[in-house]
């Protein structure tokens, strides 16, 4: 029975045989144990790699008759080993390769052997080709690496074990082909095996395993052929069928990226994705990373039924008992254990666009179903192929290396590429030609918080104002009782908060009635009052905040002791200018009537005094403009050297 | 069977998912090419799995030459019956009206007019920016080096040396108006996943892949099965009843059959693994040069 069914064996059978149903149910079920393996072939140009996968799909019989006439034909028409079968036209599939004789895209090619199903990804050899071998090393988890014996380690070994290392294939198989056109010599082998051992020593491979062979005549591809008697490890095949790929997904931290919401009617809400790692539970406590909001699993919905459970790889829909807003791009995730969340990264970008790339230039960011806006602010260095020296860089070409930060129109939920391949890993996307430009690893995340760890940099005024996109001010707003400060003040306020800066206002009302209600309006309290204002709007200008403070104020060196308590250049006093006879006659709350007949004591303007400022850095005359347009000048004269625009303020209300 | 998980099978079944689900977030108006042979009914079962409880959201388009095995269009209406999707079925109305057929036109001129322009036609009218095929990259030496996400210019046309880079499963669906991309969920399958998987899934196929006697006659080592009285016989030529089924189905004047007596899926999956010629081997229209397939795909063909 085994025989009959066998693929390795398959075309050594005549004929079906009849087989009890039971039998083929058992030899399927043992098909469905089978692992699997995606591996890449890259190499030089002309080092066989073409032939060597041709010469793995023959010795494991999986090349059909009629292939083998069409190859047969072909290898005649256009073929470079003579009468002989030339197995690189069995993969050279477009037009241009099979007339130029060389492989210009990824094939992917199938083949499996009793123990094991394979993908493989046939890369290109040439060096304007890199980006296409990047593409296929995305996926795999082995690279088979060869080499002309003839001649040892050139650039493109280099060029793609460091490609290989840095987009996470862990395994290598260094196959040291044409072994043949040595004369099957043993010290040419060891001399190749100890130079790539030592370039190499610097990769993060967990194993390279070298086997001598002869693609081309199928030594130690399949079988081990009389030739090569004083080389005792395994065959490339044998190899790849037994070679542990370690790797389980299942026990990282759960991240499942939601992909499409899941809305067949009214009752059901569910999010549909794959498990990019670890596994979740019916029951168990997840985050939405990026706004933090959690619930629990309620059910893990398939076609084939709910399950208890989901594990990496497996793509399901989950839903949730509460209801909380979760839309595509959002990640879902373990509480303990959560993504990193910042618009400012740093990772490796392998160019992969004719045209080079340019800092500051926008792209479209894919990384899993987020996509954002972003630029590359620095590019930190390049990475020299044969040396693998740190370049400075101002552009990077097609297919370069370089290490740059980035940042992002709005922030990204991701981890570490080395952590998990999924979820830090991205894509940039030219926005006018569509084409996909660069693939990005990311290494760490810049974000204030990230910046802690990594950097250990202190959380200061600039830190805590910067991750505000603004800079730390003190409008100081000083004029007569009833003269519009409060009204003034409040409408700047409104502005800045319009267009997302952070603010508060301190007023008579918020300060008077609490931290201040123990002070009266003599002299001294009346110091002490604006003591302590100026020190809670420091606080609050260290904290990063633009600070509005409205009080009459009305003592030069109080003022002056403000200013001195900030920075340079964080206060400015504006100066709201209404004639005394003006407030007066407004008296929004009768203040000034009830002083005139002697109910209030030390009433600025009647019975206290007020020292108008000498040199305000805003002099506001209201009876010479509106509120609104003394609200447009004093953002424009205080804050239009920081960037805000108070024209758009005034759209946005 | 149900599909051991991690297995094999199970991974190309959550790549598809996923690939079928990218494309509805992605997409504002995606069809799915139906074309009711066996991968196409992978396809749909994959399609039906990825949006549950949701009904598919997008139509099955079904190009229909006029020349189908009259048991494809009774099982394509069933299915589109069974399990409610929305069938657009479109002939090319200029190759109905000029009656072309495979044989007063050739198998070339026919292929071009009644299934690529008919696609194209079709992929117009309803002006979709996303159509799912169900090729796999082991079928054809050009197929295996397609993209998943294959982009297509506005004339339907395809650039084998200027593919996108398609890494991780992060898929570039970016396009400018009138602009289409082809998605091919069923890429990394074999033939033989596709048995298997149809087995374990219980996945129901048109009756023809099944062996049963049935009228045929021999042209050129094919065995051609006489559908119905628009099949022109030869001088000497008369239909005779063999025992056959088909590995793969197409037009039935162009589609080989095969001597079988495998009638159970079963049978069909054990024939497989004894198969000594590739599947297309049956379909006439790859037989005139190595390269034809690239070239009717760069025209638009899928």
């Amino acid at each position: 029975m085994s025989q009959a069914v066998s693929l390795s064996s398959a075309a050594d059978v005549a004929a079906p045989t009849p087989t009890p149903a039971t039998a083929l149910s058992s030899y399927l079920a043992a098909q469905q144990e089978k692992s699997f393996l995606r591996f890449i072939t890259c190499g030089s140009v002309d080092d066989g790699k073409s032939t060597l996968i041709g010469r793995l799909l023959y010795d494991t019989k999986l090349i059909f008759e009629d292939q083998l006439s069409a190859l047969e034909r072909d290898s005649k028409r256009h073929g470079t080993v003579g009468e002989e079968i030339d197995f690189a036209l069995l993969l050279d599939g477009l037009q241009a390769e099979r007339e130029q004789g060389i492989t210009i895209d990824v094939a992917y090619r199938f083949f499996a052997t009793d123990k094991r199903k394979f993908i493989v990804a046939d890369t290109p050899g040439h060096e304007q080709y890199t980006r296409n071998m990047a593409t296929g090393a995305s996926n795999c988890d082995l690279a088979v690496i060869l080499v002309d014996a003839r001649h040892g380690i050139v650039t493109q070994t280099r060029r793609h074990s460091f490609i290989n290392s840095l987009l996470g294939v862990r395994h290598v198989v260094l196959a040291i082909n044409k072994i043949d056109l040595v004369g099957h010599d043993k010290s040419v082998f060891d001399k190749i095996v100890a130079d790539y051992e030592q370039f190499a020593s610097g990769f993060d491979f967990d194993s390279i395993t070298a086997i001598p062979l002869s693609a081309r005549f199928g030594d130690n591809v399949v079988e081990r052929g009389p030739n090569l008697n004083w080389y005792d490890g395994p065959t490339l095949l044998g190899h790849l069928e037994t070679v542990e790929i370690a790797k389980d997904e299942s026990a990282r931290p759960l991240r499942f990226p939601v992909q499409w919401v899941n809305r067949p009617n009214l009752d059901f809400r569910g999010f549909s994705g794959t498990v990019s790692s670890g596994r979740v539970s019916v029951g168990d406590k997840i985050v939405v990373a990026k706004s933090g909001k959690s619930s629990r699993i309620k059910e893990i919905v398939t076609f084939d039924g709910t399950q208890e459970e989901a594990q990496a790889g497996e793509a399901v829909t989950l839903t949730l008992e509460d209801e909380i807003d979760i839309s595509r791009g959002d990640l879902l995730t373990q509480p303990d254990h959560r993504p990193h969340i910042s618009d400012q990264i740093a990772a490796h970008i392998i160019w992969m666009d004719d045209a080079p790339l340019l800092a500051g230039r926008s792209y479209v960011l894919k990384i899993g179903a987020q996509e954002v806006n972003a630029s590359v602010t620095a590019i930190k260095h390049k990475v020299e192929i044969n040396s693998f020296a740190h370049e400075a860089a101002t552009k990077l070409n097609l297919n370069e290396v370089g290490f740059c930060n980035l940042s992002t129109s709005h922030p990204i939920v991701f981890d570490k590429y080395e952590e998990d391949r999924q979820t830090g890993s991205f894509i940039l996307i030219d926005r006018f030609s569509n084409q996909t430009v660069a693939a990005g690893l990311v290494w760490f995340g810049l974000g204030r918080a990230d910046n802690l760890v990594w950097h250990d940099l202190d959380v200061d005024k600039k830190a805590r104002s910067e991750q505000k996109h603004q800079k730390a001010k003190v409008l100081w707003f000083t004029g007569l009782s009833g003269s519009g400060k409060s009204t003034i003040a409040n409408l700047v306020e409104k502005k800045l908060h319009a267009v997302s800066k952070h603010t508060y206002l301190l007023d008579g009302d918020n300060v008077r009635h609490g931290l201040n209600k123990d002070l009266g309006f003599s002299d001294e309290d009346r110091v002490e009052n604006i003591r302590r204002i100026g020190e809670v709007a420091k606080l609050m200008a260290d904290a990063g905040l633009i600070v509005l403070v409205s009080f009459i104020s009305p003592f030069k060196a109080e003022r002056a002791l403000v200013r001195s308590m900030l920075d340079e250049g964080e206060f400015a006093e504006i100066f709201i200018d209404t004639p005394l006879e003006l407030c007066e006659s407004r008296d929004p709350k009768g203040l000034y009537a009830k002083a005139r007949k002697g109910e209030i004591a030390n009433f600025t303007g009647i019975s206290s005094p007020y020292e108008a400022p000498d040199q305000p850095d805003v002099h506001i005359k209201t009876h010479e403009r509106s509120a609104e347009d003394a609200a447009l000048h004093i953002i424009r004269e205080v804050l239009g050297d920081d960037g805000i625009d108070p024209d758009l303020a005034d759209f946005t209300i | 069977m149900a599909l051991a998980r991690q297995s094999h099978l199970a991974q190309l079944e959550a790549e598809a998912i996923h690939i079928f689900r990218e494309v509805a977030a992605s997409f504002k108006k995606p069809v799915m090419l139906y074309s009711v042979g066996k991968d196409s009914s992978v396809m749909l079962h994959l399609a039906r799995k990825a949006f549950y409880p949701s009904r598919i959201p997008f139509p099955l388009l079904h190009v229909n030459t006029g020349w189908k095995f009259r048991e494809m269009i009774e099982f394509r209406d069933q299915m589109a019956k069974d399990y409610e999707f929305d069938l657009i079925s479109h002939t090319n109305p200029d190759g109905l009206r000029d009656n072309v057929n495979p044989f007063d036109h050739g198998s070339s001129l026919y292929t071009q007019i009644m299934k690529t322009d008919a696609l194209k036609q079709a992929l117009n009218a309803g002006g979709y920016d996303a159509a799912f095929g169900g090729a796999r990259r082991d079928e054809e030496k050009s197929r295996a080096k397609e993209r998943i996400f294959s982009f297509r210019s506005d004339n339907h046309g395809w650039d084998p040396k200027n593919q996108r880079p398609e890494l991780w499963s992060l898929y570039n669906t970016r396009i400018r108006q009138g602009e289409s991309i082809r998605v091919f969920p069923l890429s990394n399958w074999t033939e033989l996943d596709i048995w298997q998987y149809i087995l374990s899934e219980n996945i129901p196929i048109v009756p023809l892949y099944m062996a049963a006697k049935r009228p045929v006659v021999e042209r050129d080592g094919a065995l051609i099965m006489v559908d119905d009285q628009r099949l022109p016989l030869q001088p000497g030529e008369a239909p005779r009843e063999k025992l056959i089924r088909f590995r793969t189905l197409g037009c039935y004047p162009l589609t080989g059959a095969v001597e079988s007596g495998a009638s159970s899926l079963e049978e069909i999956v054990e024939e497989m693994l004894v198969a000594k010629s590739s599947e297309r081997s049956g379909r006439m229209i790859d037989h005139d040069d190595s390269a034809s397939m690239e070239k009717k795909k760069r025209e638009g063909y899928f």
